[in-house]
C-alpha cells in the first residue's frame, strides 16, 4: 500500500502512522456530555468500503493527512492535510500559504 | 541479570506439591458427555467399513434447504457459531437452530489462525474465561468424537529485560491464584526445552527468562469446526452455507429473523457470531457504531522441517508467535497490519517484519523458504476484550470483539453464548463482557492501551 503525501508524492505504507477514523467528532472541551465523550472515545462505524481516516506521515515531512480508503481493497481515493477538513480558522492558524498550496 | 522470582517453584514439575489448582465453582456444569460405544468415529467403525467399502460413512454434516423458521438463527458458521449451536442443542435441548453461513463452514478465522491455545492472562475476568475455555479444551476431542488434535505443547512467553520479567511474573502469579498454571523457566531450562534458541548472554536479544504455561498448546483448527459441526448437524441443526444474511425482519424495534440470499428466514431469537464482519452486519439491523474495528492480521507457514521446536514460542521483544505444526511448517505471526480492512489480506511490511523477527529469534530459520501466508479479518475491540451479550436490540444476541485471540476461545464462547441465548442471561463466565462496559467504564483492557484498537 502507498499513500501519496500532498507534500513528498508517493511513499510505501511503512512512512506513515495510522491514527484512526477521521469522522469521529471531539465534543467542546467544556462539554459534559457523558454520552458524547463515550462516543468519541469508543464509537467507530467502521465501515466495509470507503473510510476516512488519519494518518500521519512521521517517518516524512510528518504532516498529518486524511486519507479516503477503501477498507475492502486497499484503494485509497483521496489524500489531504488534516487541517483542511478544520475549520477555517483553526486551520488558518496551523497552515501557511504556501503549504496549502503545495496541498492543492 | 539475575531476576527476584517471588511465588513460584523455579524446578519444572515441582510445583504441583506447591500450589494445588482451585477448581471452579461452576464447574459442576462444565459439560463431560462422552459417545460411548456406539460413537459414529471409532475403532470398530473404521474396521466395519474398511471391510465393507467404507460405503457408509455419512458426510459430517447435511445440506438442508432452509426452513421458513426456527427457533434460534446463529448469523456466522465459523468456530464461535457452530460452537454455540452445538451447546445450545447439546446443554440446553435447543436444537431447532439454523446456522447460516455466507460461505463454506469454517472459511473465516477458524481457518486462518495460528492454532494456538492458551488461557495466560492477567485479569480475573480473562483468567476465569479462557481457564474454563482450557478445561472445555482438554476434554474436547471426547466430548466431539472427533480428533481435534489438541496438543498442550505448553506455551514459552521469553522475557528480554528484567522489567519485562517482572511483568510475566506478575501475569504467572495471577494464573496461579485463579487456578490456572504456569511456571517460571531460567535460561538454562529454556536453553534445554528449546535448543534451537541462543539463551547466552550475546543474542542480539538475550533472554533473561520465560513464563511457560504447559497446558497451552495447539489444535487441529479446521477440525474443531468440523467436529462442532458434526456435533451439531447430529442433533438437529441445520447449517446452511452460501447463505447471506442481507437483512433483518423486524416488528418494532425487535429483530424476528432475517432476510437472506436465500429468502427470509424467521426465528425468536437470532444470534449474531461474525467476527470481523460485525460492524457489516450490525449496519443491517440499524447498528452504526460499535466499539469494534475490523483489522486484518496475517499468518505464515514455511516448508517442512525435521522437528525443530516441540513448544509453541512468543517472542518479547517484538511481537511474534511460533510452533510446529505435525506436517513440519513452522506456523507464525506478528502484529496486525495496524489499520482497518475487512480484505482478507494483507500488505507486504508486516511480512518483513514478522520475517525479520524470526530471523532475530531463531538465526538458524533464515534460509526456510516461505510455504504460504494469508490473511484474517479481526475484530478489535477499544479494550482488547469480547463481548458475549444479549441485545443491543431486542430479540438479538451479539458475540465479538475477540480481536486475534478467538480461537482457543471456541469452547468457552460457544458455551457461554448458548447460555446466554437460552436463558436470556450472561453465564457467570461471559458476565463481564457486555456491550455497554465502554460507556460505564469497566473495561478489561489486558495490555492497559487503552481505546487503541490496533494496539490491543
Amino acid at each position: 500500500m502507498r499513500i501519496s503525501c500532498p507534500y513528498c508524492g508517493q511513499r510505501d505504507v511503512v512512512e506513515f502512522t495510522y491514527q484512526g477514523d477521521a469522522t469521529v467528532e471531539r465534543p467542546d472541551p467544556a462539554s459534559i456530555d457523558q454520552n458524547a465523550w463515550n462516543a468519541f472515545v469508543y464509537d467507530r462505524a467502521n465501515p466495509a468500503g470507503r473510510h476516512r481516516e488519519l494518518w500521519q506521515h512521521s517517518g516524512g515531512c510528518r504532516a498529518h493527512l486524511v486519507v479516503e480508503r477503501d477498507t475492502v481493497n486497499h484503494v485509497i481515493h483521496s489524500v489531504a492535510f488534516a487541517g483542511e477538513k478544520q475549520s477555517p480558522k483553526t486551520a488558518s492558524k496551523r497552515k501557511s500559504p504556501s503549504r496549502r498550496k503545495a496541498a492543492s | 541479570m539475575p531476576v527476584k522470582v517471588v511465588g513460584f517453584v523455579k524446578a519444572r514439575g515441582a510445583y504441583v506439591a506447591y500450589i494445588r489448582p482451585r477448581t471452579y465453582r461452576f464447574e459442576a456444569s462444565a459439560p463431560c458427555r462422552t459417545e460411548g460405544t456406539m460413537a459414529e468415529y471409532s475403532a470398530f467403525s473404521l474396521l466395519r467399513n474398511a471391510f465393507n467399502g467404507n460405503r457408509d460413512w455419512k458426510p459430517a454434516w447435511r445440506k438442508p434447504e432452509p426452513k421458513p423458521s426456527y427457533d434460534v438463527i446463529i448469523i456466522g458458521g465459523g468456530g464461535h457459531g457452530l460452537a454455540t449451536a452445538y451447546y445450545l442443542a447439546a446443554e440446553h435441548g435447543i436444537s431447532n437452530v439454523a446456522v447460516l453461513e455466507k460461505g463454506w463452514l469454517g472459511s473465516g478465522n477458524v481457518g486462518r489462525n495460528t492454532t494456538i491455545v492458551r488461557s495466560n492472562y492477567l485479569l480475573p475476568a480473562s483468567t476465569r474465561f479462557y481457564g474454563f475455555s482450557m478445561k472445555l479444551w482438554e476434554n474436547l476431542s471426547h466430548e466431539l468424537n472427533y480428533n481435534v488434535m489438541f496438543s498442550q505443547r505448553g506455551i514459552l512467553n521469553l522475557a528480554h529485560s528484567p522489567a519485562q520479567a517482572d511483568d510475566y511474573i506478575r501475569r504467572g502469579n495471577a494464573m496461579r491464584l485463579s487456578g490456572g498454571d504456569a511456571e517460571w523457566l531460567s535460561p538454562e531450562e529454556i536453553g534445554r526445552t528449546i535448543p534451537g534458541l541462543d539463551v547466552s548472554g550475546s543474542a542480539r536479544f538475550p533472554v533473561v527468562g520465560g513464563l511457560m504455561q504447559p497446558r497451552a498448546g495447539t489444535a487441529r483448527h479446521d477440525a474443531v469446526a468440523w467436529g462442532y459441526a458434526r456435533g451439531a448437524d447430529r442433533r438437529g441443526v441445520d447449517i446452511i452455507e452460501n447463505c447471506e444474511v442481507t437483512g433483518f425482519l423486524r416488528d418494532g424495534d425487535r429483530i424476528t429473523g432475517v432476510t437472506t440470499t436465500r429468502g427470509e428466514i424467521r426465528a425468536a431469537k437470532t444470534a449474531v457470531a461474525v467476527a470481523g464482519s460485525t460492524g457489516r452486519v450490525m449496519k443491517r439491523a440499524g447498528i452504526d457504531k460499535l466499539p469494534i474495528e475490523s483489522h486484518v492480521l496475517q499468518a505464515f507457514v514455511s516448508e517442512s522441517l525435521k522437528p525443530f521446536v516441540d513448544t509453541v514460542v512468543t517472542w518479547g521483544a517484538g511481537h511474534l508467535y511460533m510452533s510446529q505444526s505435525d506436517k513440519g511448517g513452522l506456523v507464525f505471526g506478528g502484529n496486525i497490519d495496524g489499520y482497518n480492512s475487512y480484505a482478507q489480506r494483507g500488505n507486504l511490511p508486516i511480512v518483513e517484519e514478522v520475517m525479520s523477527e524470526m530471523v532475530a529469534m531463531f538465526p538458524s530459520v533464515a534460509r526456510v523458504r516461505l510455504l504460504r501466508s494469508w490473511g484474517g479479518v479481526m475484530d478489535m475491540s477499544m479494550d482488547g476484550s469480547p463481548i458475549i451479550t444479549t441485545g443491543p436490540l431486542p430479540g438479538m444476541y451479539l458475540n465479538c470483539g475477540w480481536c486475534y485471540g478467538g480461537f482457543k476461545a471456541t469452547p468457552a464462547s460457544g458455551f457461554s453464548f448458548a447460555w446466554t441465548i437460552a436463558r436470556d442471561e450472561p453465564h457467570e463466565i461471559n458476565a463481564p463482557y457486555t456491550l455497554d462496559r465502554f460507556h460505564r467504564g469497566i473495561l478489561i483492557d489486558e495490555k492497559g492501551q487503552g481505546a487503541t484498537p490496533r494496539l490491543h
